[in-house]
């Protein structure tokens, strides 16, 4: 999708309503990491939140730390997360399949790390 | 002091680019248990706060006439970089049950939880663990917080008066104590090593 197409659509900006198509939202949890995408431009839609958003993904952060620094519930900042990765502004950095659990080998190596605190 | 504070750094401390994977634990545990002590001891940036409204269900009111209100629940959670491409989170919730639609959520995905307990008031962790034996899958360990004035129950009797499995772990710890809390951390994750579900190799 292209950002012409975006700029014709009068409710891109995040309105909170249930029952929308939201490819990516189903995969988010608090401790999925984002990032933005520094070569996409936020689009001129986007409300002054989302691109306090944006900003503050300048590097790796979970959702529920980008929640925190907004002070905003991690469920209202799962949206419009899901919406800027729709956008193409964001970027999921992990757990892109949802319900999938740590292997054995992650386990392992977090042990690792631990015991080397 | 400790090292751990002095290296956090400002609001807005983003992972290294290396990171490119997270996993979590919950740290859950009666009012008052010491989960944000906790979770405060092992991360690495300043324990963060974030507050949803949820509608519970009142219990105790006739089923007939289901009463909803809203309450605020506040979660509070650090992070560990445990390796260069990982970084484990630590989410603290009360984990009661009226709580259960937002705590569910979380412990979907989650290697486990820690369970935090209070000897002076054991009872009040029933509600907790019950609902994490009937409602998840996910491992747990029961971490004793001690206080000063904790009565000195040994651990057998304190697994028996919460009548766990044989096999969860329990121990105890100083919630302030960095290395205690990490000692917590390690108990869980080599628990969760022997579930099943943690048995495939990552794909
Ligand atoms: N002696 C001792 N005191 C502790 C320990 N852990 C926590 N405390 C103290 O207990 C009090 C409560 O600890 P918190 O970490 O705020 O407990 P919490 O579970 O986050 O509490 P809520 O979020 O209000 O449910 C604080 O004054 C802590 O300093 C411990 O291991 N030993
Ligand atoms: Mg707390």
């Amino acid at each position: 999708m292209d950002t012409e197409e975006y700029r014709d659509h009068p409710v891109r900006s995040y309105v909170l309503t249930s029952g929308r198509a939201h490819p990516s939202r189903n995969t988010l949890r608090p401790e999925t990491l984002v990032r933005a995408v520094e070569s996409r431009p936020v689009l001129s839609t986007a409300s002054r939140l989302e691109r306090e958003l944006v900003e503050l993904c300048r590097g790796t952060l979970a959702l529920a730390e980008v929640a925190a620094y907004l002070q905003l519930p991690v469920s209202l900042v799962a949206v419009m997360v899901s919406d800027l990765v729709d956008t193409g502004n964001l970027t999921i950095r992990s757990n892109h399949q949802a319900h999938v659990l740590p292997g054995k080998d992650i386990l392992e190596k977090i042990l690792d790390g631990l015991r080397k605190l | 002091m400790d090292s751990a504070s002095s290296d956090r750094t400002a609001p807005g401390q983003h992972l290294a680019p290396t990171v490119a994977r997270s996993v979590k634990v919950l740290v859950v545990g009666a009012f008052g248990v010491g989960k944000t002590t906790l979770i405060g001891a092992v991360s690495e940036i300043d324990p963060l706060r974030t507050e949803e409204r949820i509608t519970t269900a009142s219990v105790g009111i006739d089923p007939g006439q289901p009463n909803k209100e809203t309450t605020t629940v506040a979660m509070d959670f650090g992070r560990i970089t445990v390796t260069e491409d990982i970084a484990l989170y630590l989410f603290g919730t009360p984990g009661q049950r009226r709580f259960w639609d937002l705590w569910a959520g979380l412990a979907d995905g989650a290697v486990g939880a820690l369970v935090m307990i209070d000897t002076r008031h054991l009872e009040d962790s029933f509600e907790v663990l019950d609902q994490l034996e009937l409602r998840t899958k996910i491992p747990f360990a029961v971490v004793v917080n001690q206080f000063p004035d904790s009565p000195n129950y040994p651990l057998e009797r304190v697994r028996a008066a919460l009548d766990l499995l044989p096999e969860t772990p329990i121990v105890e710890c100083d919630a302030r104590d960095r290395q205690s809390a990490v000692l917590t951390l390690i108990t869980l994750v080599e628990h969760a090593m022997t579930f099943p579900v943690f048995q495939k190799v990552t794909a």
